[in-house]
């Protein structure tokens, strides 16, 4: 089953693939156990002439003991689950590195406007540069994203970097990844945003590092060698 | 007059006032759910109190007191049918009703002195919830003012029993209640 | 079959009511029988799940041919899709589940089930129809104003449905969501004489852990229903205002947030899901006992499970919002709460499962449906699991994998236990019986093509396939997808054909099915102790109970079953 998911090429990627895969192999056992149980009484059981049922409440304890003992299983299970989920959770929300490179997303019907804040790292400057629906990032450096709508709610959804977050108009809110191989990737929106809904998409271009910086010089062309590298390894604005 | 359901209680409580209870508690979550948001939109933001204190507190205090008197009158109204006298429950009745009207009119001139003044529910978010609030409320109101109506329309022909009145009541009171919240959150903060 | 208890007659007032001749109107439209009225909540759910069933079909040949013209309806246009979604979800939500598993059944069972002559408040029953019909109309009509019906989805989520100018909806919107509130208004009128009922109409002996549990199921549904929707009335009001007067709840340009919509309205969801899915869970409670001719399995502890999960249902709704911009933090402890729901459900199927143990079972269509129900839930509570981990959330949240998860718990319950329900009560409702050679081609054709058409949405949704996307081709990364998108809607369509074989059979049944007897089952409850269809009044004398609802194969009778209201005459010796 899991090997329906999209290849990930993000560095919480497998944290988040690896909960995926617990979860399933805990409910693939407990599904065994139960419609295994399930089939086995269909057949032992079944009517037979001669045969009456026995009359079992599961009022004792020591009946009700064999959905009680189980129940409490799953529960331990759940929290195992649970705990462990924490962890990746906390990884890709809560424990977010420092950024190498920032970009500004803002989610419009039915585009990705997406800024740059030019090699001087700064947004609201002469060098911010908007080019819609084309997200262009070195690999393994951190990305941050600040996300904003100008109208409804949209999502940010890149399948192959194990993201998506909501975009709420009238907030800003972070997302981040670190992407491990270079490629293109769909960047679609994943909220219900209006009849251009289908078929808002954008791309993700994961450069190496040179292509990163041939990228740099062909759209911030005036500015110097120095000021592009500064630009690829980022200042770490908080 | 016995209603068929009447005659099987078997819990000792008749069935209206448990359905009656039961309607009141989906409406606590109502208006609990629209105060609950009231007060948690109040404390996230700033300016309320500049924009509520565009509200008149003394004319929503004589507002208090009227509803307040009809919650009483409905009282009255009740033991004067429990004791067989049918004037004093038509009298109270009547009372009652011309009471909620009074709300209604009293908030239907602040509402037209809001709006001459400026003040609609688009005019920010303290004046939308003012109006969701208190107009929600207002509807309660006239459902109560109708259904006491129909009470005062029935009781001429004597078809009103003690049992009834009581329902009504209880609704009377809740909607009162309810008031008692809005009051105070809306018009004394 | 049965005897009626000779013991102490109950109200001293006529017990059988004798209307003589009543007009066509008084006994088919504006009755107040619960079974008539059950039967209307039955046959107008029946009429919207062919809409909602249409829509469906409309949108997976959209979604496997793309751009071509559906048989029966035209080219579907990105605005139409999103109708398309949002009425589909919309009406088989609270135009058929609703209706159907709680209007229809609850009606007819309780009094039944209980050893009364009706409900509390017939004429407020009757009222709470109409006025779900009303709301129906109301529904269907928005199809057809200018600017089309709904298209912000079953959800609603403002802005998008706040401001007209971001749907181009106008009238559409406004009249979805009266249509919303009309309908809340009937369910709480029956879900107050639902509970009225329950509480002061049970006859003698019929003491709360003698009721069978489709009761307990009933009320506990009606309970949640009522205490969860006041905030989404609340919200669907404020969002009423948002597009007519002009203010800004949800609007942040206003001053509004978008997220205060999505915690109203998912307070209710969550109840809400488990008030569809309990009275089903009562269906198949019902008939395991008396297909494997054996009690219940736990019959208290799935009571207390249910309150369990009744309550927690209100602690566990921001696990629909995990990405919605929320806080972080605030997902632990949901994402706790949600996974601790998994318990109680657990006890429940485990009981089911241990219900079989040991038993003398017989797999008429009733039972088949009853077993499906199982595996079916099984397989959706399970995928429930991967939803509530958090970041298992991330890469599932609005993908199919969560549309498979919903149809699975939510279809377990209305197909698979609607169907165990509609066909083991149907010899009492109409008092004829089905046919069971149609009954068992009807239930395999719906087990395969079900699992043919919801299993494959997980594989698409973890390979990324997004909801509400009216086209995947639009995608690379899903047109590998799409082979199993066209499985999918082929599979589709012939779960649509294989209810054929089901109205088929009523249609028969109705007017030909071999008459019913009174207890053609050999059931317990008292419902089986009434004439089939029962009289108006439904009992000669009311009945006196004097043990619970699953004693079958009881070693204190010969016979493998004991009726709740026999009175057992102590043997000498």
């Amino acid at each position: 089953m899991l090997r329906w998911l999209p290849e990930n090429v993000s560095t919480y990627g497998g944290d988040i693939d690896s909960i995926i895969g617990f979860i399933y192999y805990v409910t693939l056992a407990w599904f065994v156990v139960t419609i295994g149980a399930l089939a086995l009484f269909l057949i032992l059981y079944r009517r037979r002439e001669g045969r009456r049922a026995a009359y079992i409440t599961g009022e004792k304890l020591s009946e009700a003991a064999w959905i009680l003992i189980p129940a409490l299983i799953v529960l331990l299970l759940d929290l195992w689950i649970d705990f462990r989920g924490a962890d990746a959770w906390a990884k890709v929300k809560l424990r977010v590195p420092p950024a190498d490179l920032r970009v500004q997303v803002t989610a419009k019907q039915f585009n990705w406007e997406i800024v740059y804040p030019g090699p001087d790292g700064q947004f609201g400057t002469p060098d911010d540069l908007q080019i819609d629906n084309e997200l262009h990032v070195s690999v393994n450096k951190v990305v941050r994203i600040a996300l904003r709508s100008k109208d409804v709610i949209h999502s940010f959804f890149l399948p192959n970097l194990r993201l998506k977050q909501d975009i709420i108009p009238g907030r800003e809110i972070h997302a981040w990844f670190q992407a491990t191989k270079p490629g293109v990737y769909e960047m679609p929106c994943s909220e219900l945003c209006g009849f251009g809904h289908s078929g808002m998409l954008g791309h993700l271009t994961v450069h190496s590092a040179e292509e990163y910086q041939q990228w740099v010089r062909e759209h911030w062309p005036s500015e110097e060698k120095t000021s592009t590298q500064s630009l690829a390894k980022g200042d770490n604005h908080r | 007059m016995k209603t068929h359901a009447a005659t099987q209680a078997i819990s000792g409580i008749p069935p209206g006032k448990i359905a009656v209870w039961w309607f009141l508690a989906s409406e606590v979550m109502l208006f609990g759910g629209l105060i609950g948001t009231y007060i948690l939109a109040r404390l996230g933001s700033a300016g309320w109190s500049a924009e509520a204190a565009h509200l008149s507190a003394p004319m929503a205090a004589i507002n208090t007191f009227v509803l307040l008197t009809s919650s009483m009158t409905m009282v009255m109204a009740f033991a004067a049918v429990e004791k067989g006298d049918d004037r004093g429950l038509r009298t109270f009745l009547l009372l009652t009703i011309l009471l909620g009207l009074a709300f209604l009119g009293i908030k239907a001139y602040e509402y037209s002195s809001h709006i001459m003044a400026g003040f609609t529910p688009s005019t920010g978010s303290f004046w939308s919830f003012y109006y969701t609030m208190t107009g929600l409320h207002a509807l309660h109101v006239l459902a109560g003012i109708m259904i006491n109506l129909i009470l005062f329309l029935m009781a001429r022909g004597r078809l009103v029993n003690g049992h009834r009145v009581e329902l009504a009541g209880l609704y009377w009171h809740f909607v009162d209640v309810v008031w008692i919240f809005l009051f105070p959150l809306l018009y004394l903060t | 079959m049965t005897d009626s208890a000779t013991g102490v007659a109950a109200s001293a007032h006529a017990t059988q009511v004798h209307h003589g001749e009543i007009s066509f109107w008084r006994t088919y439209i504006f009755s107040t029988d619960h079974k008539m009225i059950a039967k209307q909540y039955l046959f107008l759910g029946l009429f919207m799940a062919l809409v909602g069933g249409f829509l469906a079909y409309v949108m997976r040949w959209q979604l496997a041919f793309p751009d071509t013209a559906v048989p029966g309806f035209g080219f579907v246009g990105p605005e139409t899709y999103n109708v398309l979604v949002t009425m589909h979800g919309t009406t088989m939500v609270f135009f058929v589940a609703m209706p159907i598993l709680l209007g229809a059944f609850g009606n007819f069972l309780i009094p039944l089930m209980i050893g009364a002559r009706d409900m509390a408040f017939p004429r407020l029953n009757m009222l709470s129809f109409w006025t779900l019909a009303v709301g129906s109309l109301i529904l269907l009509s928005s199809f057809f104003v200018p600017g089309g019906a709904a298209s912000a989805g079953w959800t609603g989520y403002p802005p998008l449905s706040a401001r007209p100018i971001y749907t181009g909806v106008t009238w559409g919107l406004n009249l979805w969501l009266l249509a919303h509130a009309i309908e809340f208004a009937s369910f709480l009128m029956g879900g107050v004489n639902f509970l009225t009922t329950a509480i002061t109409m049970r006859a003698p002996g019929m003491t709360f852990f003698r009721l069978p549990l489709v009761i307990w199921q009933q009320l506990t549904a009606a309970i949640l229903f009522l205490l969860s929707v006041g905030p989404l009335i609340a919200a669907t009001v404020m969002l009423l205002m948002d597009r007519i007067a002009g203010t800004s709840f949800f609007v942040p340009s206003g001053g509004g947030d978008p997220l205060l919509w999505q915690h109203l309205f998912w307070f209710f969801g969550h109840p809400e899901v488990y008030v569809v899915l309990l009275p089903a869970v009562g269906f198949v409670a019902e008939v395991l006992p008396v297909f494997s001719r054996k009690p219940l399995f736990g019959y208290r502890w799935i009571i207390y499970s249910t309150i369990t999960a009744g309550i927690l249902s209100f602690m566990v709704w921001a696990h629909h919002m995990f990405l919605s911009g929320l806080d972080p933090r605030l997902a632990m402890p949901f994402s706790l709460t949600t996974i601790l729901i998994s318990v109680p459900f657990a006890i429940l199927v485990f009981a089911m499962i241990a219900t079989l143990w040991g038993g003398s079972i017989q797999f008429a269509t009733p039972m088949l449906y009853a077993l499906g129900f199982v595996a079916m839930f099984i397989v959706g509570g399970l995928t429930g699991i991967f939803n509530g981990s958090a970041p298992a959330n991330i890469q599932v949240h609005a993908t199919y994998f969560v549309v498979g998860h919903f149809h699975y718990t939510l279809l377990s319950g209305i197909f698979f236990g609607g169907f165990a329900g509609i066909y083991f009560w149907f010899p009492k409702m109409f008092g004829r019986m089905m046919n069971e050679r149609l009954g068992k081609i009807h239930f395999w054709l719906t087990l395969i093509f079900f699992n043919a058409t919801f299993f494959p949405m997980h594989l698409v949704g973890l390979g990324g396939m997004m909801r509400r996307i009216a086209n995947p081709l639009q995608y690379e990364f899903l047109q590998s997808l799409q082979p199993i998108n066209v499985f999918i809607t082929i599979s589709a369509i012939g779960l649509a054909l294989s209810q054929l074989v089901f109205l088929l059979n009523v249609g028969w049944s109705l007017v030909a099915g071999r008459k019913a007897e009174r207890n053609p089952w050999q059931a317990t409850t008292l419902e089986w102790a009434t004439p089939s269809p029962p009289p108006h009044g439904n009992f000669d004398a009311l009945p006196v109970v004097y043990r619970g609802p699953y004693e079958y194969s009881s070693p204190e009778a010969s016979e493998d079953w004991l009726p709740q209201d026999r009175l057992l005459v102590a043997r000498s010796g």
